[in-house]
């Protein structure tokens, strides 16, 4: 894997919240390069969003260090410095939306950090047009469907300039439709802006089509690597009662009947070529 | 039966005066109020509710929003007239009959309360009629910033306005959701005396109440991850500017002004 310069770091972080017996995270650590998409994987509890919150300065760690491009999240200096280099969707759609147009929501942001009239209103329309909402800059937010609320929160984030889109599980109260427009809308703003994207989720497929996959569980990150290498590794994943690609599972079994076959497959017609491969007589 | 809630009694129209700027309209509402209190006569009334007329026409607000505004005051209106007509101390007897006797500064305090009283209530109902909720509040945050100097919190208190605002569709969709869900396990909200009634509401207003805190919470994240940290250093995407209708209406409120104060002078006493 090609280590490009860290955006965020995280730094054998512990975090405990106030009275809990255990930490909900424990000497984690993680690079995430610029312009990557990483998706971090792992079901209720885990510590996922612990770990979105620590990157956001929103808690800071027990034990450990976290940088946001070089700055120390417990740096209370350079707080809104972080907070617009990393910006967060959080997973309600209807709990993160501040004004009643929205322009106005998109501007919130930009409002609080203090940019010029002029520069705001321009600023906004090319967050809302990255989005694909222009037409809808006048609308009420509570007329709009979760997937189009998500991506209005997109643009108020995007509207700041940020290096870094952190998303809370921002898919997990939409409908099918709604998750496969907002993950479109963050991949497209990672290919072609250059955004980082931390996206963290607990479905797999999402998983599936990031760059690389941290598997948290326990409060720990348990495997990392490309979406190919982590669910190749079938019987880890089940221990901690994660999801494998349904072809990943299948080559897995036959791999354990005694059938050669490659370790990392994920889709239908990789199976199938590797299946031909391994009867040529057909 | 939630639908169509409309938010205050914004009249949602385009005019002249929906235009003009909120700050204005809110200071030119207060003149207004204070003229009305210096009116001594009935041309001075007649002057005042003809203003008012023309700036209903001229809002695209038919004048029956108006005087609907009045119905909720109308035992309040009745009570002041019926109070200060029998409650004066001094002045010629009109009317004597048995215990009750009315004069003739009764019958003039009666008129000029709830005369003042009418308009006032009019006067505001044209401004709330024609501002909506959120430029209201621009104005008033406008308008009380001087006052952060004593730490008067302004900003914050828009701010809340806003949320609200944004939030009173959101909770009635939500209020909708739970009735619904009560209802299909039985729950019956719309028979019973008073009493059987309120306490019905309970298992609707608690989880009502459970989550609107939760958001409250999830809010409050979201914005301090926007970077939200309070009015200082905050710039606004709404500006207000004053126009050339803020001075057409100043200059028409200070006309008003004028001819309430020259009648007072040139027919002092009045009509009545």
């Amino acid at each position: 894997m090609t280590k490009r310069n860290p955006i965020i770091s995280v730094q054998h972080v512990t975090y405990t919240y106030e009275e809990a017996a255990h930490p909900a995270l424990e000497d984690v650590s993680l690079d995430i390069g610029e312009g990557e998409f990483v998706a971090v994987l792992g079901h209720n509890g885990s510590g996922k969003s612990t770990l979105a919150k620590l990157m956001n300065a929103l808690y800071l760690p027990t034990e450990g260090k976290i940088f946001v491009r070089g700055m120390d999240t417990a740096d209370d200096e350079r707080l809104w410095d972080i907070r617009r280099e990393a910006g967060m969707i959080f997973q309600n759609p209807d709990n993160q939306l501040v004004a009643t147009v929205v322009r106005e929501d998109v501007a919130f942001g930009l409002e609080n950090i203090g940019v010029p009239h002029d520069e705001m209103v321009r600023r906004v329309d090319e967050a809302l047009a990255a989005v694909r909402m222009t037409d809808f800059a006048e609308s009420a937010p509570h007329l709009l469907s979760g997937g189009q609320k998500q991506r209005i929160a997109i643009a108020g984030i995007l509207a700041m300039q940020p290096g870094c889109i952190i998303a809370d599980e921002a898919t997990a109260m939409l409908d099918p439709s709604g998750r496969r427009e907002v993950l479109d809308t963050v991949r497209s703003l990672c290919r072609e802006k250059g955004i980082t994207v931390v996206w963290i989720t607990h479905f797999m497929e999402e998983a599936a089509q990031a760059d690389r996959v941290a598997v948290v569980s326990d409060g720990r990150i348990r495997l990392e690597g490309t979406p190919r290498e982590v669910f190749s590794r079938v019987n880890e994943m089940r221990q901690m009662h994660l999801d494998v690609p349904p072809m990943a599972a299948l080559a897995a079994e036959l791999r354990e009947a005694g059938m050669p076959l490659r370790a990392d497959i994920l889709t239908v017609e990789e199976m199938a070529e590797e299946v031909t491969r391994l009867c040529p007589s057909n | 039966m939630l639908n169509n809630i409309t938010i205050g009694q914004y009249y949602p129209v385009k005019s002249c005066i929906h235009d003009l700027d909120p700050r204005v309209k809110i200071l030119l509402t207060i003149a207004l109020i204070v003229a009305v209190f210096l009116v001594h006569s009935a041309i001075g009334y007649a002057l005042v509710l003809g203003f008012l007329y023309l700036t209903c026409r001229l809002a695209h607000v038919p004048f029956r929003m108006l005087l609907k505004g009045l119905k909720p005051l109308r035992w309040i209106l009745v009570l002041t007239f019926v109070l200060n007509l029998f409650f004066a101390a001094d002045g010629d007897i009109l009317l004597q009959w048995q215990f009750i006797t009315i004069r003739k500064q009764g019958l003039l305090n009666a008129l000029h309360y709830s005369l003042r009283l009418l308009f006032l209530v009019m006067g505001t109902s044209l401004l709330t009629l024609t501002t909506s909720p959120i430029q209201l509040s621009d104005g008033m945050e406008m308008l009380m910033s001087p006052l952060k100097v004593i730490h008067f919190p302004a900003h914050e208190l828009a701010m809340m306005m806003s949320i609200a605002l944004r939030f009173i569709p959101t909770l009635m969709d939500e209020t909708d959701k739970i009735m619904k869900a009560q209802m299909a396990r039985g729950a019956d909200f719309e028979s019973g005396n008073l009493i059987a009634r309120a306490k019905a509401m309970v298992p609707l207003l608690v989880p009502l109440f459970v989550s609107a805190f939760r958001r409250a919470g999830d809010l409050a994240m979201a914005m301090e991850a926007r970077c939200y940290h309070g009015g200082e250093g905050r710039t606004r995407l709404r500006v207000l500017k004053l126009g050339r209708g803020d001075l057409w209406a100043s200059l028409a409120v200070a006309g008003l002004i004028g001819l309430i104060i020259v009648e007072g002078i040139v027919l002092p006493g009045g009509l009545w």
